[in-house]
């Protein structure tokens, strides 16, 4: 078993209204920025511990179907690389 | 005999619930969900509220919480079930019904009166009004905006499961009366059964004659055995 962090990127799906980014560009754009467009999402990383990098992928990728995204309205990214060594 | 009505950490419409149901002697009390449904449950009540506060997405850890397997099970077994604001995201987060409740489109906590238009007029719910129909409801959300894709929005039409939209005074279904832009105007549903529904607006504020609009009793009266 090796320290895997395992990161679940859930976003809203393409067409998907996004309210919060929309009042989050216009915050930008109050404060003097230019910019066309912004989107947001959620990132987790989940440290675990796994057999090897598929592993890792495959546990956070059933967190994120079971919870972490909601199918009707999200889609989520699921990646896995060895645990960063702990200070 | 008795309803259930299913309090969770942060549930903040349990006792109002409660109090109107009673109003209309139907016998209620709240259950804190760690307690599970009683024995002699004879429906269920997901009051709103901000259960685990709104965390993650509004209703997404209530609707993973082992109480809702028994309230799935009671829904099966054609127990009336109904689920009120912060109750219609975890109905919607836990599969008992269809699409997601997310935020308004104005990005801001809305607290108004609504008017619905009455879609099925044949449901436990409905049965004291007629299709089209036009009712008074309090709303008080930010999270309220139905979000469906558009291939499962076509099958809940076709199966009648729509039971609410937002219309004006008059009854008409138009962009100015949506008040949170959800789609096509979807304010409640039904799910796999005429006997289980979500909604945004609040039946159990607009009981009580005191508190201003009755247009919510015969909403409640669903719960009448």
């Amino acid at each position: 078993m090796t320290a895997y962090t395992a990161t679940v990127t859930v976003r809203l799906k393409h067409g998907v209204l996004d309210p919060e980014a929309e009042t989050t560009k216009q915050a930008l754009e109050r404060l003097g920025f230019e910019l066309s467009e912004l989107r947001s999402a959620d990132r987790f990383e989940i440290d675990l511990e796994a057999d090897d990098a598929a592993e890792a992928e495959e546990r956070a990728e059933s967190m994120a179907e079971r919870l972490l995204a909601n199918p009707t309205i999200h889609d989520y990214e699921v990646s896995a690389a060895p645990a960063a060594e702990s200070a | 005999m008795t309803v259930a009505v299913v309090q969770f950490g942060g549930s903040n419409c349990d006792r109002d619930a409660v109090r109107a149901l009673r109003y209309l002697d139907i016998d209620a009390e709240r259950v804190w969900h760690e307690d599970g449904l009683p024995a002699d449950t004879t429906g269920v009540v997901i009051p709103g509220g901000f259960s685990y506060g709104d965390y993650l997405r509004a209703g997404a850890m209530a609707a993973r919480s082992p109480i809702m397997q028994e309230v799935r099970d009671a829904a099966a077994d054609g127990k009336p079930v109904l689920g009120v604001c912060n109750g219609a995201q975890i109905g919607c987060e836990s599969g008992l019904t269809e699409g997601a409740f997310t935020t308004n489109k104005s990005a801001r906590f809305q607290c108004e009166h609504v008017h619905l238009r009455v879609e099925r007029a044949d449901t436990p719910w409905t049965e004291n009004f007629e299709e089209g129909d036009v009712i008074e409801i309090p709303i008080a959300h930010g999270e309220g905006r139905f979000e469906i894709t558009e291939e499962r929005y076509d099958d809940l039409v076709d199966n009648d499961r729509v039971l609410f939209r937002y219309c004006d005074a008059d009854g008409n279904v138009t962009d100015e009366a949506n008040p949170n832009g959800s789609t096509h105007n979807v304010a409640g549903i039904l799910g796999e059964r005429d006997s289980v529904a979500v909604l945004m607006p609040h039946p159990e504020r607009a009981t009580l004659p005191d508190v201003g609009g009755i247009d919510g009793e015969s909403i409640l009266t669903g719960f009448r055995v």
